[in-house]
């Protein structure tokens, strides 16, 4: 096997572009690394280049220039060794309408060079409630039950990454839990996995890293405890009723700012700290003759975040 | 370990288990109208019209044709197996599967041809049983038959490959075999010696591939060709090295595949 398996990062991207026949540049000099073991949510609105991206790593698609490993083995040198260790769930719901669940599900085991495994494939088709529609064919099978079967597919050649595109796009909230639920479990085996959404509320519940990808580009890669430190700041605004030129030194203790007609003056603060300090810096305002004629508060969310860093994104 | 070296036979099997499966499951289509098709053939052109041709190089009408229909069938059976086995899963989406799985592009022509040739062997020989309730036959040299039957198969398997790949409709999947593969199969001496066509129109026929096919087969069950069974074979090789090349050159630049 590799001997770079003790490396941090699972997944190595560099300078990865893609554009299409029409001219499209679908991806624009991509660099991301990928942890062993991590959930990573790949954020993005529609056609930022999410599925262009996984579809790369993944072999489906032909990149123009760049580099990609997945443990050690480049994607094309050693395609077999890289490919082997993938599992993907694409978004679309793309199954052979004709073949049962078990038939289907042992398909793609055997297509990955696994030996057959009938207790391992029972143990995967338990495991997402598909048991008892081992013989029914795709075609009879409702929408979630579909996702789960291709999550059955992905998962039936034991793979290390797990690239879920999508996975609850069109999902039921019981399933939707479920899913998490699943994912989770994964991840405590070790599996390492990578999911793309458009949900924020997902990435916040799943991931322990988040990458944003706007127009064929990284734009942002975080730890969720870094995000949540963002999630966890609010900010009082405060409408002055005559502008300053500065902020008096009194409050230099506050994290305050002036906006540049002095109009404007913004506290920026922890809501989850014990003693946010809110009342104590309006009482020395008013101490200090500083009027005030309107007053707001607003939460910085990942929502507001990642809204905020496309609007920048020219 | 290198694993370039390790060649993934778990996935060939996979794909041609498959694809042999779905054969079975439409047994009616795959197997059962061949079969009556070719009976139609003998009963409109073997007994009905067949009767008033005598013989053709000393072989019963009925006999002639034996060798050109299973050509015939062999030829748009393992064309359409192909080309269907390869689209449905580009048309569906669930080729992302094939493309992301640890196989070769060697390994995948080998399952999918090797799938649709031996499901277009399989229905050579029913039909060959099926004609031999109607004609008495015997074959001279069923060694020379079988490679023909297996070579013919499996390249016109590739091809049937290569247009699967290139087709983006249903409209294209059909559009090479009605407009070229029908017409030239009719044209190739199914139904009769292109000996008996005048000068001009023989060595028009000489350019169409299937002529040699089915000549060439022909010789291997009554010993008698149109055009000399060396160059029968050396044509069908041919062909096949053309097939194999357009196959590479997809694979190598990911043609209708990985762009």
């Amino acid at each position: 096997m590799s001997s770079t398996n003790n490396s941090p990062s699972i997944i190595s991207i560099s300078g990865v572009t893609k554009t299409y026949a029409t001219g499209f540049k679908a991806l624009k000099e991509i660099n991301l690394d990928i942890e062993r073991g991590e959930i990573f949510a790949l954020l993005g609105p529609n056609g930022a280049g999410k599925t262009t991206l996984i579809s790369i790593v993944c072999g489906i698609v032909n990149r123009s220039s760049g580099t990609v490993t997945v443990d050690g083995h480049d994607i094309n040198r050693d395609y077999r060794a890289a490919r082997s260790l993938i599992g993907l769930v694409p978004q679309e719901l793309t199954i052979d309408a004709f073949e049962s669940v078990w038939a289907t599900v042992n398909y793609s085991r055997g297509l990955f060079g696994k030996p057959p495994n009938p207790a391992f494939v029972e143990k995967v088709l338990r495991d997402l409630s598909l048991w008892d529609k081992k013989d029914a064919k795709a075609i009879t099978l409702s929408g979630g039950m579909k996702r789960r079967l291709m999550i059955a597919k992905a998962l039936s050649h034991e793979p290390r990454v797990l690239f879920l595109d999508e996975p609850t796009a069109g999902v039921d909230v019981e399933l939707r839990q479920d899913m998490w639920a699943m994912v989770r479990r994964l991840r405590d085996d070790g599996v390492t996995i990578i999911l793309t959404t458009h949900y924020i509320e997902e990435a916040e519940a799943m991931a322990d890293r988040v990458g944003v990808i706007n127009r064929g580009e990284i734009i942002l890669v975080e730890g969720k405890a870094e995000l949540m430190r963002k999630l966890g700041r609010k900010r009082l605004v405060l409408e002055l009723r005559s502008p300053l030129t500065a902020i008096p030194d009194a409050f230099s203790r506050y994290a305050l700012e002036l906006s540049p007609d002095g109009g404007q003056l913004t506290y920026t603060y922890d809501n989850q700290s014990e003693r946010p300090g809110v009342a104590s810096l309006l009482r020395e305002l008013e101490a200090a003759g500083i009027q005030f004629r309107d007053m707001d508060t607003q939460n910085s969310s990942l929502e507001e975040i990642f809204v905020n860093l496309l609007r920048q994104d020219p | 370990m290198n694993w370039r070296a390790v060649p993934n036979f778990r996935a060939v099997w996979a794909i041609y288990r498959v694809e042999m499966a779905r054969a079975f499951r439409t047994v009616l289509q795959s197997i059962v109208s061949p079969v009556i098709s070719t009976s139609l053939y003998f009963v409109v052109f073997g007994s009905a019209i067949g009767s008033r041709i005598t013989e053709i190089d000393g072989i019963s009408y009925g006999a002639f044709i034996v060798p050109g229909l299973i050509m015939l069938s062999l030829l748009t059976q393992s064309i359409s197996n192909a080309s269907f086995a390869i689209y449905f899963p580009k048309f569906v989406g669930s080729i992302y599967e094939l493309l992301s799985a640890p196989v070769s592009y060697l390994e995948i022509v080998i399952a999918y041809v090797g799938g649709a040739a031996t499901k277009s062997i399989i229905l050579g020989l029913i039909i060959l049983a099926t004609a031999s309730l109607f004609v008495p036959l015997h074959i001279q040299h069923p060694v020379w038959m079988l490679a023909f039957l297996v070579l013919t198969a499996v390249t016109f398997s590739l091809f049937g490959f290569i247009i699967g790949i290139w087709a983006k409709s249903f409209e294209q999947l059909q559009l090479v075999p009605l407009l070229i593969i029908t017409p030239l199969t009719f044209l190739g001496g199914s139904f009769y010696s292109i000996n008996m066509l005048p000068e001009a129109w023989r060595t028009v026929t000489l350019f169409n591939p299937v002529v040699y096919l089915i000549s060439g087969f022909r010789w291997s069950f009554y010993g008698k060709s149109d055009v000399s069974v060396g160059v029968s074979l050396g044509m069908t090789v041919v062909f096949l090295a053309i097939c194999i090349a357009i196959v590479a050159w997809i694979f190598r630049t990911g043609y209708r595949l990985r762009n």
